[in-house]
């Protein structure tokens, strides 16, 4: 039990995992709570959010107030480490891509800070191409995954509400929190136009759940992971429970090169840089499961070359690393004069909306094919580092106290209009499917290794109109809920043609899937509907990288689900001894 | 009562097992499992080794000089002075804050030393002495035509800059140190039952929380 560096291990494993985010969490959370010895192998160090995360930490106790740094792009208090980029890991882009890659380093990846929405796919998501033609369907369809979703709701939990919504399906949901005041500024607004809003669906516990994970007591801090565990993060949900089994080998700082395989073709397991000492090390199982996220996985697969495997391991297809894609993002906030000089009271909830618009159009009225939900955000926030910055562009436009003043200033007048708009502003994104297409992928860059010597991958990603067309129905849309909630728009009203309608890089919503996506076909897809590869039947895919496509409903949930479900098929095939 | 202690008793009013009774019971397989070792050396919780390393490296030297920080603490003052709720940028140690900042994001170190430089040079030229040097009336008469961006003269732009560089520093430092927070009426960051708006908040902008709401939201009784 516990964690110890591998040399040359001659113990074999009943599966080696690689990633201890949501997919690599789960999966040794099913295979060890069955019996199985797992090595679970994470880039990162470690991280308990009881011992390291930094929640309930005032602003000054940061030297620099919670602004953002290399290490933590989303700022001091964000539960992750690394981002953006990462010293010594370089990736690249082709010429006219413009690919944003996010990457973690730490145990339990990128669920300690990530947004907690925890949406199911509805029956649409799983059928696009048989809807309108574009992309494909997976091999799978919503009837096949609702017995996984209702486990993981249960298993894990889920705030919410049954709302009967054909393609935002009903759950096992706890009681969501009441909307804070921005929240029912938004519903009336949005609601007085036709936009529906409902309770988000969020996995955060309002409510008992098990004897190991505490209850929500609303600090608003989820992104800085949560000490008492009252919200999901693969660290304390999943991997601290598969410790406590005896069966996980948690091995920390170890950076996969590739995957070992034999003359047969089969994996055999996985060979690694241990960082701190800059050695080589193998560990073998009888399955190599790959949860390194869509685009590491697929770069792991596509640098286990071998005579058997020419193209990368289970890679004939010449698929591995293609039909990539990201949720689409524009977004756009204001403030509201109806807020000036408001009472003040503790607002702080779950770190999250309460409330959000799942999409609620016909696309065959519209100019792009898919849809988008809408996340919101406003209310008094914890002053950090850029608190209210540029007031000269808001204390000249509005009287303060029925004061018209002159914009900027200092003084004893100043101080008065920072207490006068804190509370005041309003914010929402829009987070939509892009259609996958073969063109958008990564690939091996023939030129460049990072400092562990694995060659780095190369990205050539552009969004299409569809794309372009959602963006701007995005703007058209938070433009009409702004106004008629009362508000004024501050930022992100500008955006036109010239620049997508502000839509977002491609990766910079930090939903990457579909470079190792699952297919009945072996020469369209890698991975079978249980995303084993086709051709290489001990070999498992439970990261994003499996997807066909994400609808708009973030990844998260579904990789649970998805990983739960393979995960309790390679425990029947390992029992059965069929791989 | 510290937060910590604050914490375990709300979540203990909350979850009827007693979670963290619970958790005291180091026998009890059930429990929580604390046995993954820490991820970083005491002195440091939760940070990573290279984030330990970078602020080694910004606390190894002084950037502004004794006459800039001068400078720096008389101009925070200025647009953040103590008054009848607070005090002032210095009494908030925003001085010492900018100093840090500024080697933390090294883009500002061009823009706060010339406009230092700028601001200087204009006092030279104007009343012989530097902007420290003036005496307080001089002091503002500068002030005052760099920080009104909407009535600034033309060739005053780069003072303009500077100035909001600096008031946006100086709020920022201000508003998140304990006196500021204070100040602008922040209760959050505290172990807490959401129970909705205030009736009194609701009642003012007219709003009203419908049946289902209240239905199949979480409620505490007040």
């Amino acid at each position: 039990m516990g964690n110890f560096q591998i040399k040359v291990q001659p113990k074999k494993y009943d599966a080696v995992i690689i990633g201890s985010g949501a997919g690599g969490g789960m999966a040794a959370y099913i295979l060890a709570n069955a019996g199985l010895k797992v090595c679970l192998l994470e880039a990162g160090p470690n991280f308990n959010p009881a011992v390291d995360s930094k929640q309930l930490q005032n602003p000054w106790e940061s030297p620099r107030r919670g602004a953002s740094t290399k290490y933590r792009p989303f700022g001091d208090f964000d539960g992750c480490y690394w981002g953006w980029e990462i010293d010594g890991e370089p990736y690249t882009n082709a010429k006219g891509s413009d690919w944003e890659w996010w990457r973690a380093r730490m145990v339990g990846g990128r669920t300690n800070h990530w947004g907690r929405i925890a949406l199911r796919f509805g029956p649409k998501d799983f059928k696009g191409k048989s809807a309108d033609g574009l992309g494909d369907d997976w091999p799978i369809g919503y009837e096949d995954m609702k017995p996984y979703y209702d486990k993981v709701d249960k298993l894990i939990g889920v705030f919410g509400t049954n709302e009967g919504l054909v393609n935002d399906p009903d759950g096992i949901f706890q009681k969501p929190p009441k909307p804070r005041l921005h929240e029912l500024m938004i519903k009336k607004g949005a609601t007085a136009i036709g936009v529906p809003v409902i309770p988000s669906r969020l996995s955060i516990l309002t409510q008992k759940l098990n004897d190991t994970r505490g209850v929500c007591f609303y600090c608003q801090q989820c992104n800085r992971s949560c000490k008492i565990f009252a919200d999901f993060s693969s660290s304390s949900a999943l991997i601290l429970p598969a410790l406590a089994t005896g069966n996980v080998d948690l091995v920390v700082n170890a950076m996969a090169r590739e995957v070992l395989t034999n003359r047969d073709g089969l994996a055999t397991g996985v060979s690694y840089v241990n960082k701190e000492d800059m050695q080589e090390y193998q560990v073998m199982g009888r399955t190599v499961i790959l949860g390194a996220s869509a685009c590491e996985s697929a770069r792991l697969l596509l640098n286990s070359k071998s005579p058997r495997h020419q193209n990368g391991l289970a890679n004939s297809s010449d698929v591995i690393g293609h039909y990539l894609h990201d949720s689409t993002g524009a977004d756009m906030g204001g403030i509201i004069p109806e807020l000036f000089d408001r009472k003040r009271y503790n607002e702080d909830g779950v770190g999250g909306m309460h409330v959000y618009t799942p999409w609620w159009l016909d696309n065959k009225k519209l100019d792009f094919p898919r849809g988008y939900h809408i996340e919101y955000g406003g209310g008094f926030g914890m002053p950090v580092y850029g608190f209210q910055w540029g007031i000269e562009n808001l204390n000249g436009t509005y009287k303060v106290k029925g004061k018209q003043k002159e914009a900027g200033g200092y003084g004893a007048s100043l101080k008065e209009d920072y207490r006068y708009f804190f509370g005041s502003h309003v914010g929402m994104a829009g987070r939509g499917e892009a259609v996958p297409r073969f063109d958008n992928y990564c690939e091996i860059d023939p030129e460049v290794v990072d400092v562990y010597g694995i060659p780095v991958l190369r990205f050539h990603t552009k969004y299409s109109d569809y794309e372009i067309n959602q963006a701007k129905h995005m703007k058209e849309t938070f433009s009409n809920i702004l106004h008629s909630m009362g508000a004024v728009i501050t930022w992100g009203g500008d955006d036109g043609p010239e620049d997508n309608y502000g839509l977002h890089a491609p990766g910079n919503i930090i939903h990457e899937a579909g470079t190792i996506r699952m297919g009945n076909d072996p020469k369209k897809s890698p991975l079978n509907k249980w995303a084993q590869a086709h051709e290489c039947k001990n070999l498992f895919n439970v990261d994003g990288g499996q997807f066909v496509s994400q609808g708009d409903k973030n990844l998260t949930w579904t990789i649970l689900a998805l990983s739960l479900r393979t995960s309790e098929y390679i425990v029947d095939q390992l029992k059965k001894n069929n791989i | 009562m510290d937060r910590r202690k604050s914490l375990k008793v709300i979540v203990l009013g909350t979850v009827s097992s007693g979670l963290l009774l619970d958790a005291c019971k180091t026998e009890d397989k059930k429990t929580i499992v604390t046995k993954m070792p820490k991820a970083s050396e005491e002195k440091h919780p939760g940070l990573m080794k290279e984030e330990v390393a970078h602020l080694k490296e910004v606390d190894s030297y002084t950037y502004f000089t004794p006459h800039e920080m001068k400078t720096i603490t008389i101009l925070g003052d200025i647009i953040i002075p103590k008054d009848d709720v607070s005090g002032s940028a210095s009494d908030a140690k925003v001085p010492d804050f900018i100093e840090f900042i500024v080697k933390d994001k090294p883009e500002n170190k061009v823009p706060m030393r010339g406009g230092l430089q700028w601001l200087d040079m204009q006092c030279l030229n104007r009343y012989q002495n530097s902007f420290a040097e003036c005496n307080h009336k001089q002091q503002m008469e500068i002030v005052d035509e760099i920080a009104w961006p909407k009535k600034a003269k033309p060739e005053m732009q780069q003072g303009v800059n500077f100035f909001n560089l600096m008031r946006n520093l100086t709020s920022t430092g201000f508003y998140t140190s304990e006196i500021g927070v204070k100040d602008v009426g922040y209760i959050g960051n505290t172990p807490n039952q959401w129970n909705g708006v205030p009736a009194d908040v609701l009642k003012k902008h007219n709003l009203a929380y419908t049946p289902k709401e209240l239905k199949e939201c979480i409620s505490f009784s007040s």
